[in-house]
Formats: structure tokens, sequence, C-alpha cells
């Protein structure tokens, strides 16, 4: 018998008003799996995460923890979670080490807040307070708070938003751990890049609804298009090489052309060819495989968000 | 499995942060201990009293730890507590396993410690101006504790309803009217008339007079504790049942 989802979600709706943040929303998360809920500002990321949580009750559905109602068993499940809020949670003038202390002597097993500390990279920031950390800090902090309990479930609202490349790597460092160690994970972003980095699996989310789910390759090939893209020098006479290749090419934008043709042998010898009697220089050439970014901002079209 | 630690340790462990920001604000040990002995310093040492007074520190000295608990129970408990939900602390502890009733006791275990302390200042200070006090010290101690539960009741009602800025400015506002209205530094008889029946309403009025009399002869005068008793239940519940956590 397979074991029960860590965390399901089936037709959830949050509503602020007259506002409906959240619109029929299901999905369920297996037990170690790491799972990116990927969308734009305001697609009701954050929403369904502090449902989850046991912050708000949904206005519909339901939705389980690790077999509890997060608002009616709260008291049940968070010993067993671990919650990154998207920004602040923490009193500004306390240092990294005392509010890790704090949250530690919360749980029977934390982990050791001095390791801890030294693993999320601020081993050396313990004599700053809070307020005198950089948001990329805060952040790392912030997440060494979510696993000081040892969850089975941690909850990561945009754990990498502000951080810079070098905290992102070990943000990432970090998950790749929790995974190895078979804690489920739920991380929000607004970044393919960052979905694609640290999930198994990306649900692709917009006003509220699911709209693509999958591991990153599935999603590139669940929606194929005949097209070939590449990178060159910008302002390449397109109707010519359109003319060249029987199909319609344009300049998608400046440096980056998109041949609307299947990527076939053939198709790319003559765009190749084309370029190379003009002598211009190919930087990048992909056939018949989208990158996640291209599924994502057709399906999150922004042109027509209200 | 994850598991809450044992709530003795979870409570002793929040305490300890509140205690430690407590005394890490500047402005709070201020309010709490500067302006409780600078108020009782001067007014013991200059003339400016109504001339009835024998000794003006008999009168001062109950006023000034009536003040000393409000400052720490209301002013720098509700501030506090204030930034707190803004900042998303409050928040944030409520996906942990420590439970309000943990957090309440927490913050009430911080405020009596630094009442303690309080205390511990302004006492010294007063007897060294020549205080003697008599009278009932449990008695002076109980309606102290009273106290202590209708000012935090008034401080986590500001905290929990209003915007942390607005908290700061009403609870400050607040401490200076009630320091004037109190019978603090000010006689109650000094006051006009209808000003005076207002301010024996007021819980710090209630509480000057009760910790004076009981230091005095050790009397417990029925209007002041009545009201102090009013205060004590009523605004602790306005606070459980409008605060807002998030």
């Amino acid at each position: 018998m397979p074991a029960p989802p860590s965390i399901s979600v089936r037709d959830l709706v949050v509503r602020y008003g007259d506002v409906t943040a959240v619109d029929g929303l299901s999905f369920s998360v297996e037990p170690g799996e790491v799972v990116a809920v990927l969308g734009p500002n305001g697609a009701g990321k954050t929403s369904t995460v502090e449902v989850l949580e046991g912050y708000r009750r949904p206005a519909g559905g339901e939705v389980r923890v690790l077999g509890l109602d997060p608002v009616r068993q709260h008291r049940l499940l968070v010993p067993r979670i671990g919650v990154m809020l998207q920004e602040g949670g923490v009193y500004p003038g306390i240092r990294p080490l005392e509010v890790l202390r704090q949250f530690a002597a919360l749980y029977e097993d934390p982990l050791d807040p001095g390791e801890l500390l030294d693993r999320v990279g601020l081993g050396g920031a313990a004599r700053r307070t809070w307020r005198q950390l950089s948001g990329g800090e805060q952040r790392r902090l912030s997440l060494a708070l979510a696993l000081v309990g040892r969850p089975e479930v941690a909850f990561l609202d945009e754990p990498t938003s502000g951080v810079d490349p070098g905290g992102r790597r070990v943000v990432r460092a970090v998950i790749d751990d929790l995974r190895a160690g078979g804690v489920t994970v739920l991380v929000t972003t607004h970044e393919l890049d960052e979905a694609e980095r640290v999930a198994d699996r990306v649900l692709i989310v917009d006003r509220g609804r699911l709209v693509a789910a999958g591991t990153p390759a599935e999603l590139r090939e669940a929606a194929p298009v005949e097209e070939v893209r590449f990178a060159a020098t910008g302002g390449l006479d397109v109707s010519g090489l359109a003319e060249a290749v029987g199909a319609p090419v344009e300049e998608v934008t400046p440096g980056e052309y998109r041949v609307a043709a299947a990527g076939t042998p053939a198709m790319v010898a003559t765009i190749t060819g084309w370029l190379a009697e003009r002598d211009v220089v190919l930087h990048d050439l992909r056939a018949g495989r989208q990158r996640l970014e291209d599924v994502f901002l057709r399906l999150t079209d922004p042109g027509d968000s209200p | 499995m994850s598991r809450p630690a044992r709530p003795v340790r979870a409570v002793a462990a929040q305490t300890r942060v509140e205690l430690l920001l407590t005394l890490r604000r500047g402005e709070s040990l201020l309010v709490t201990l500067g302006i409780p002995v600078l108020l009782l310093v001067f007014f013991s040492l200059v003339d400016v009293l109504p001339s009835d007074l024998d000794e003006p520190v008999d009168f001062l000295a109950p006023g000034i730890l009536a003040l000393a608990v409000m400052s720490t129970a209301m002013v720098s408990l509700g501030i506090a507590t204030g930034f707190e939900r803004q900042y998303g602390v409050l928040k944030r502890l409520g996906s942990t396993p420590l439970r309000r009733g943990h957090l309440l006791t927490a913050k009430g275990l911080a405020v009596l410690a630094v009442e303690v302390l309080q205390v511990a200042v302004l006492v010294p200070v007063a007897m060294v101006l020549g205080w003697r006090p008599g009278g009932s010290v449990p008695l002076a101690a109980a309606a102290l504790l009273l106290a202590t539960a209708a000012f935090a009741g008034l401080g986590m009602l500001m905290a929990g309803t209003l915007r942390a800025e607005l908290t700061l400015a009403l609870a400050n506002g607040l401490f200076l009217v009630l320091l004037l209205l109190g019978g603090m530094v000010i006689p109650l008889t000094a006051l006009p008339g209808a000003l005076e029946a207002l301010a024996r309403l007021l819980p710090a009025a209630a509480l000057a007079e009760a910790v004076g009399a009981a230091l005095d002869t050790g009397a417990a005068p029925a209007g002041p504790w009545a009201v102090l008793g009013v205060w004590a239940v009523t605004t602790p519940a306005a606070a459980a049942a409008l605060f807002r956590w998030e």
C-alpha cells in the first residue's frame, strides 16, 4: 500500500472579501518529495501555503498535512512542520543564535543551533541583530528557524527572494540535504530557474488555478511546439531568412530568433547555412525542446492579466 | 516524529527572550526606571508640591511604585507586543509548538521580573530620601499585582487592535495622562472637582491610593480596591476578546 501523501489539497478556495485568491486548487505532495509552487506574484501561492500552515481557513475545499487538518488539529501539527514566512517573523533586536535557541527550546529534539547557524552561512553574523542583517541573511536565518525543530514537512515561502548568488547556493544545498533526509518540502517561488534547480516536481499556478504540473522535463515535453530558436547578432534580416527556410521567422527579443517550423536536421542545416553565408556567429540553438521559461510564459500569459 | 518541548522549558526560554529584549531596549528602560527615579528624586528635593505634606517622599514613594507598574505592564509590554505583531513575530510563533497561553505566561513573568527590579531600585532610593514605609507589604504587593493585570490588559488591548505606531503614541500619551491624574506626583485633592472624580475611577489613582494606604497604616480602602478589581478583570477580558494575532 502506498504511503498517504504528506500534503493533500482538494478544490481549495481562498477569498479575501470579493477577491478570490485561490480558485479550486488541487494537488498532493508525496513523502520526501521536494515540490515547487511556481507562479507570478499574486497567483495565490502564499495564500495556499498559509492555509496549509493553519493560518487561514479556506472558503472551500479540504486540505490535509500529514493527515491532519491544519486549523482544527493545529496543536498536533505544529511540532511536525517547519515554516518560513515570506517576510519578517523575527524580533528586530534579537541576534541569530538567541532566536535560534529560543525556537530550539520549543521542540523536544531540536538541531544544534550553533551548527545550524553555520550550515546556513551565518556563523559570522553572531553579533549582529536581525535588523542589522541584510535581506538575504534574514532569509537564511528564517530558513534555519524553519528547520531547527527537525520538521517532517517544511514550507518555504520564497526562500531565495532577495538572496545573493552565494546565499542561493546555500539555500539549494540545504534543500538538497532535506531531500536526502526524507523531509517533504513545499517551496514557493516566482523564479523559474529556482524552481527547476531545487524541485523534483513543479506546480505552475496562475490566478489561483493549477495550470500545469510535472517534473521540469515533463513540463517541457508536455507542450511541444514546432519551432527552432537561436541566438545570434541582433538585427538580422528576418524576412530574408524566412524566405530561405520557407517558414515565418521573428526576432523575439534583440538577438533571439524563433523559426516557426519543426526542428528537422534539414531545417537546422538550412538555418545554419544561411547564417554561414553571412558570417554570423551562432550563440545558441535549440530545436524541438523548450525551456521551462517558454512553457511558463505561455501558461501564465501576462498579456491578459486583469 | 517531532514533538514539542515540555511546557516548562518552552516558557522559560520564551521568558528569557522577553526579558533579554526588554533590557536591551534603551527607551524601555528610560520609561520603566529612568523616569520613575527622576520624578521621585526631583519632587522629593524640589519644593513644588502642596505645602501641607510633611514629607513629600511619603506621598511620592507609593505613587512612584504605582507609576513603575504602569510603565512596565502597560507602556513597555504594549509597545513591544504591538511591534511584535506588526513584524510578524506573533504570527511566526503561531506555527511553532509555543502555545498562546505559554507566550502570555512568559510575558507576564517577564513583566513581574522587571517590576521586581524596579522595586529593588526605587525603594532604596526613596529610603535614602527619607521614606519610612510601614503598614502591610503583602497588601501593597497585592495591589501592585492587581494593577499589573489591569495595565497589562490595557497594553495588550492596544497592541492587539491598533497599528504599532499608534500603540506607541497612545501608550505614552496614556502614561502621561495617568501620571497627572493618578495621584502620583500631584495629589488628587489638588485637582478640580470633576477631574478629581474622574481620576478616582481610573486605575492609576486607585493603585496609588491603595499602595499609599497599605504602606502607611496597612489599611485597604474599599473604593480604590474596588476600582482596581474592576479594571483588573475587564481589560484582560477585553484584550482576550479583541486581540488580533495578525
